[in-house]
Order: C-alpha cells, then structure tokens, then sequence
C-alpha cells in the first residue's frame, strides 16, 4: 500500500474534535482516521486542547444525589453494546455503517455502483464501485464533497487518490474522476449537499438514484 | 462595516501569525528548559536495559487517579475524578445549550463510560482530560442525536506493563505548556478557540476565522505530535 498523501482538512479534524461536525462528514473523519496515523495524531492534538479547555472550564455545581447515582451505577450490568471491526478494504466506521453487512449495489450504469448509506437533510455518504478505467460522470458539487478511497485509485484534475486519500472538493471543483485500470475503485463519498451533474441524463435520474 | 481597532489587529493573520510566532518560540524555550527532568528518566530507563515501570509518583494526579481506576478497578480514586470532572463537564455541556437536568443525564453517563472503558484509557497516548473530553462530546452526540456518532477504530490496547513513564511526563509537560499559552492569548483569540474547540463554530466558519490561532495550537502541540506519531507507528492493528 502506497502512502497516504491527501487527509482530511484540520478545520474537519476541528470540528470533529469538537463535536460540530454532521454525521456523514463524521463519518468520512472516522474512517479515514481508522487508515491513517498522520491523522491520527493530529486528531489526538486537538482533543488535547479540548482536554485543555475543559480543565478550565467555570464548574457548574452538580445536584448532591449525582454522585451517588453514579457510584451505584459502578457495578450494575450493562448490555455489551454492538461494536464493529474492520472488514476486508472496510474500516471499523464504515462496517458500521453497513450495520455489519456487506455492500448491496445498485446499478448507475456504465458498470458503475453505488450504495446509498445515509441520506438526510443535512447530507448523504454512500459507496461508490467505479469499474477500472471507467469514468464518473462530470459533476460540479453544491457543496462539500469528500471522497475517500476504500479500494484501486482514481485520478482527477488535481491528482492521484489511493487507498486511504481523501479528495476534498467544493463548490469550484469540476472534475472528471477516472479509476485507474486494475481493480474496480471503491469509494466512500459524503457531501452536504447533492451532486449536480453537467449533463442532461445524469440530471434527470438524480432523484431516482439520490446523488 | 465599522470594526473597533483593536479587533481589526486581531483580524489581521499576518500580525497574529507574528505575534504568535513569538509567543510560541518563548514557550519553546520554557520546554527546553524543563527538558534535562526528561532525560534523566530516559538515561535511567535505557541504562537499566528495559523500559521504565509506571511508578506514578511523578504523574499529575489526575493521570495517578486514572490508572488506580484502570488498573485496580479503585472507587475511591473514581470519586476523585468525579469530583474533579463532573462540575467541568457540567458546564461546558450547560455551555452547549442544553438544560441543566439533561447536561447532568450527559454527566453521569461520561463517568460511567469512563469506568467501563477505563481499559482503553493510554497515558502516554492522552492525558486524562483529553480522553474525558472526547468521551463527553461522543455521548453527547449519542444521546442529543439519538444515533451513534461514526468513530475511529480502536488502536491496539497498550500492556499495562509497557507504558513508558517518560512519554507520559512528557505529554504532561507538553499539555502544560499547551495551557499556559492559552492564558497567554488575547481575550479575543481565547474566545474563538473556545468557540471551534467547544462546538460552537461550523467547519467552515474555522476555516474562515483568521483570527483562530490554528497555526500556533499545531506549533505549540507539535512535539507532542511527533511523540505520537512515533508510538503510533510502532502499535499494530486490532
Ligand atoms: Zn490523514
């Protein structure tokens, strides 16, 4: 595996330490974090300025019984909680958001799949197989758009993405990704906003396929 | 748009980026001289030919209380750190927003988390603040979204046994060098780094905010950093 050469903006890793990030950026942060120890460290510096500032934040007087609610709590049962761990090219984060099962594509076409893993008003994730060598359509974007690669590489206006690189695009960005030729490219990509396509079909199945 | 002057000081990267620059080349030298108290731990340990044992008794006693809660399973030491945290976490979750009654629901649920995954609590990794903090906004998510926040895989856990005291004094160190430069910033510089670092500013609106010390904070944490970039490359995968 080549090195990781693209990461995720500081502002997201800020963010994500301090927990104002939305769930599908959130996601992205998770996964690629899972890959990549640069990140990692950098995720791990923030969290100890948090750590910092909570230290000094002004203490709110707690209600008397909280202690001894929580003491009392020490030894009770808990449910073990379901966790997930990595599987094959999928990091722990992203199984979970598979809920532990593997990918069902749906056909794009042109041999292009996709996955829709969340959906909601304030942005979508899904996985993308791209066949090697075959393009994505030429897309602007609304918003931000990261993506991050599972599996192969993809090549684009601005570089070379493999495994681990994440591609952070915004509302500037008109590019056209191409996957590599070898083994299909396999995708996680968040957005806040849906992708606009350029040409016409595209954009008359954008409500059909939720892209 | 009319700004006071001293805020379109505070406005200008250019002069901040200076000013902190400074700031952080004094700060530098404080480490430097505090430094020999690492070595001699470091000489010891390599002179010996194994690392050095967790004895504790130069931890802060936040990490000390910790361990006893990892390691031993100690209520006592619990309630040291319940009676350290819970007022804090108290008011930076009553600082988010949330109504008292809920933001001590968030309270008591963090510090049961903080024993049940003590385990996986590493001091040369974090120090205790930080890990509680990360706990507090995870369950904070969790509860206020009613969904399960996307997190990190787990990093192998460390052996208890094979913690190098010297890497934790180091952090401490760096994490109290890490506060005394934050008293030293301008009122205004504080309140946006406690604004990004408290969930109160949007990823773009860091980005936007020139007057977000960002540069400093990665100087300042920068060794640190590498401190833990070299145990991170050493730790396997799960
Ligand atoms: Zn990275």
């Amino acid at each position: 595996m080549t090195a990781i050469t693209h990461h995720i903006p500081d502002e997201l890793l800020i963010a994500y330490a301090a927990g104002s990030l939305s769930s599908v950026f959130s996601l992205a942060v998770a996964a690629h974090v899972s890959m990549c120890d640069d990140c990692r460290a950098q995720l791990e510096a923030h969290e100890a300025l948090g750590g910092t500032l909570l230290e000094e934040t002004p203490s709110e007087t707690v209600a008397e019984d909280l202690r001894a609610r929580v003491l009392d709590g020490l030894d009770a049962p808990v449910a073990a909680e379901k966790t997930y761990h990595r599987s094959g090219i999928f990091p722990a984060p992203v199984m979970a958001a598979l809920r532990g099962l593997p990918p069902k594509w749906k056909p794009l076409g042109l041999g292009v799949r996709q996955m829709i893993l969340s959906h909601t008003a304030e942005g979508s994730a899904r996985l993308l197989y791209i066949p090697g060598g075959q393009g994505v359509p030429d897309h602007g974007h609304n918003g931000l758009e990261l993506t991050m690669v599972l599996q192969g590489a993809f090549r684009d206006e601005t570089g070379r993405y493999g495994v681990g690189d994440v591609e952070v695009a915004d509302g500037e960005l008109e590019h056209e990704p191409v996957a590599e030729d070898g083994p299909a490219c396999i995708c996680l990509a968040v957005t806040d906003a849906s992708l606009r396509f350029r040409s016409l079909v595209p954009r008359l199945l954008q409500p059909f396929f939720r892209i | 748009m009319c700004r006071p002057a001293a805020s379109r000081d505070f406005f200008d990267p250019v002069a901040m980026a200076w000013r902190i620059f400074n700031m952080f080349e004094a700060e530098a030298d404080l480490v430097l001289e505090e430094g020999p108290l690492t070595a001699t731990v470091v000489s010891g340990a390599n002179r010996a030919g194994e690392r050095s044992k967790v004895t504790g008794k130069d931890y802060a006693e936040t990490t000390m209380w910790m361990l006893a809660v990892r390691d031993h399973r100690d209520k006592v030491a619990f309630g040291r750190l319940f009676d350290h945290f819970a007022p804090r976490l108290k008011g930076m979750i009553c600082r988010s927003g949330l109504p008292a009654a809920q933001a001590e629901d968030i309270v008591q649920d963090v510090m049961l988390t903080v024993w049940r995954k003590a385990d996986l609590f590493d001091p040369g990794r974090a120090q205790v603040a930080a890990w509680i903090f990360q706990i507090a906004r995870n369950r904070q998510i969790d509860i206020v979204r009613k969904e399960r926040r996307p997190v990190p895989e787990e990093l192998r856990q460390v052996e208890q046994t094979d913690v190098d005291a010297a890497q934790v004094l180091a952090l401490e160190q760096e994490t109290r060098a890490l506060r005394a430069a934050l008293k030293r910033l301008k009122p205004a510089q504080r309140v946006m780094v406690e604004r990004a670092y408290l969930g109160e500013l949007s990823h773009a609106e860091i980005k936007a905010e020139t007057g977000l010390p960002l540069g400093t904070i990665k100087s300042r944490i920068r060794l640190g950093l590498e401190k833990l970039r070299h145990e991170l490359k050493g730790t396997d995968r799960k």
